[in-house]
């Protein structure tokens, strides 16, 4: 059984420069949107917006200025998280969303009838349908490249080496080094998000290192299972079903002591 | 910030909202129908046999919307199938989506088999074999009863299904499984009136029905103010369009007025606006485009002023 692999990316060192999601466009060959014309955004040198089905890489572009010479940006290369335990996978009903050997998380897209509900279960906003396909896709981590020894397309382009791929065990030590050198140099807003393996869902097998709360860069704080939900819910909507039998049940009875009434 | 305001919406549009609608109405028509074949009048009969007819025919709508609305139709079969290791059945039973396929699957047949002893009553199928489906039977109770079970399922498991994701307002209140068996019952019960009148159901059967409905509005107004009351760390989603829609369009149309019409000066027996049957089945459709459009209005929202998200 192989090592659980996966990516560890230090925004800090991002340059914006989009190599990711061309990489991953060209090995994953995705499709244009809007008839390969761009669109500007208007939010910063963002013209992706979001992941979707079609774009698997994200850079955000995160503005924080207070002036025009006083201020920082933020740029972070996002993707699907692989997270150890998967709301998708959880969700799926048809079996097409599943773990591989390297502890990664791809849609199978030969299964996958499209009926979204791992878009609604992911916490990240990571999956999105793909038109062309029909169904639902996301970043498969190229399991193909790994199959055969090589590292995922984005990471492989990444100049800087702001995503990072390899075993997690690794790139977690790494990461820890990275934070004390950050923090040791007066960034004591550095922080790693997803490393945990006792965190939320289990950690994730790609996790950050982020210089501010995760807000800022629109990741979620504490992000749960869907299946956290079930039991509650579940619990609720049993008790109402029986509610309405029970006032069913005495409306009938009611009726029959009325009856009753009425001829005597 | 609730963390179910950085996810993206399924995009469940205009096949679902129907499904949702159609599935509570069918489901709840059912389980009113089951329970009148077990406790109710012999002069019930017009109406059990016209909730099986709901049922069946609901089931059937539903099944193809669900259908329609997948991106890839013709795979439907991989929700209760393994399409790898066909015939092994496909079943979760910690997802909402694929217990309630199974839900609707097994929903259909019963409500089937019942429509076949309610046509078998009429004279409308004179196959010997559907006698033992004719409503005194006992067979036919027991179908009733697993039908009108699954009935009340259909009705709610759909706001399960919402609550079991990470979206706003469906994921942040455990009260949509309730709010739509609430909805579910009262639009049933709607329907059967409209339904029943038209079959020859007696005056007792329908106002019966009349009663039950009206008792159902106002537990689903209680559910509602539970619901509004769950989200009140996220109310800010309310000051919209959709926040003006439920207030008008589910409490003011769909509840209030119904329940005016009913207690006021009539039965609510009119025509269009002054039929309370009516009003309860927009209220309760536009209680469906309400839950499901406010949500995804959030990701619009925020793609639009570039906030948040991945």
């Amino acid at each position: 059984m192989p090592e659980a692999m996966g990516f560890f990316t230090d925004t800090t060192i991002c340059i914006g420069c989009k190599a990711c999601e061309v990489a991953c466009k060209n090995w994953n060959q995705l499709p244009a949107e809007h008839g390969g014309v761009s669109e500007m955004s208007g939010d910063s040198y963002d013209n992706t917006v979001r992941l979707s089905g079609v774009n698997w890489r994200h850079v955000k572009f995160i503005e924080q200025f207070e002036g025009p010479y006083n201020g920082r940006w933020l740029m972070m290369s996002d993707v699907c998280k692989h997270c150890v335990m998967a709301g998708c996978i959880e969700v799926c009903p048809t079996g097409a969303i599943i773990r591989t050997e390297f502890d990664t998380v791809v849609i199978q897209t030969d299964v996958c009838n499209g009926c979204r509900a791992c878009i609604a279960a992911c916490p990240f906003g990571v999956i999105d349908m793909n038109p062309a396909a029909g169904t639902a896709q996301k970043c498969t981590l190229c399991y193909d490249r790994m199959q055969v020894g090589l590292e995922p397309a984005c990471a492989k382009a990444c100049p800087t080496d702001s995503i990072q791929f390899g075993p997690i065990s690794e790139l977690r030590t790494r990461a820890q080094k990275r934070l004390v050198q950050l923090q040791s140099q007066g960034e004591k807003r550095a922080n790693l998000y997803g490393d945990d393996p006792k965190g939320p869902l289990g950690g994730l097998n790609s996790f950050y290192l982020l210089v501010d709360k995760p807000e800022v860069y629109g990741l979620p704080r504490a992000p749960t299972l869907p299946s956290k939900h079930l039991k509650r819910s579940g619990t609720f909507t049993a008790a109402t079903a029986a509610v309405f039998g029970l006032l069913a049940l005495i409306g009938i009875r009611k009726r029959r002591i009325d009856e009753i009434g009425g001829s005597n | 910030m609730s963390d179910t305001f950085f996810t993206t919406s399924p995009h469940w549009t205009w096949f679902i909202i129907p499904y949702f609608f159609i599935g509570g109405i069918a489901g709840g028509a059912c389980f009113i129908a089951a329970l009148l074949q077990w406790f109710g009048h012999p002069e019930d009969r017009p109406v059990i046999r016209g909730g099986y007819s709901i049922a069946f025919w609901g089931a059937v709508v539903s099944g193809l919307l669900l259908t329609i609305d997948l991106g890839r139709p013709l795979r439907f079969w991989h929700m209760l199938f393994q399409s790898e290791r066909f015939p092994s059945l496909m079943f979760k039973s910690w997802s909402p989506i694929s217990f309630g396929a199974w839900g609707i699957l097994l929903f259909g047949l019963c409500a089937a088999l019942s429509l076949i002893g309610a046509w078998s009553e009429e004279g409308r199928v004179r196959v010997s074999a559907a006698g033992y489906l004719r409503s005194g039977s006992v067979l036919a109770k027991l179908i009733g009863a697993v039908g009108g079970l699954l009935g009340i399922f259909v009705a709610g498991y759909t706001g399960i299904l919402l609550t079991v994701t990470n979206r706003p307002i469906w994921a942040d209140t455990p009260w949509l499984g309730p709010l739509f068996i609430a909805s579910g019952v009262s639009t049933g019960a709607a329907t059967l009136v409209l339904v029943g009148r038209r079959r020859g159901a007696s005056d007792g059967s329908i106002r019966w029905l009349e009663s039950f409905d009206s008792r159902a509005l106002l537990a689903e107004l209680l559910i509602l103010v539970l619901f509004i009351a769950s989200l009140w760390p996220i109310k800010q989603v309310w000051i919209s369009f959709w926040g003006l829609l439920l207030l008008i369009g589910v409490v003011g149309v769909g509840i209030l007025w119904p329940l005016q019409l009913r207690f006021g000066s009539g039965r609510g027996l009119g025509t269009g606006f002054r039929n309370a049957a009516v009003m309860v089945l927009v209220g309760g459709f536009l209680l469906r485009v309400v839950v499901l459009l406010a949500s995804n209005a959030i990701t619009a929202h925020r793609m639009a002023t570039g906030g948040g998200g991945s």
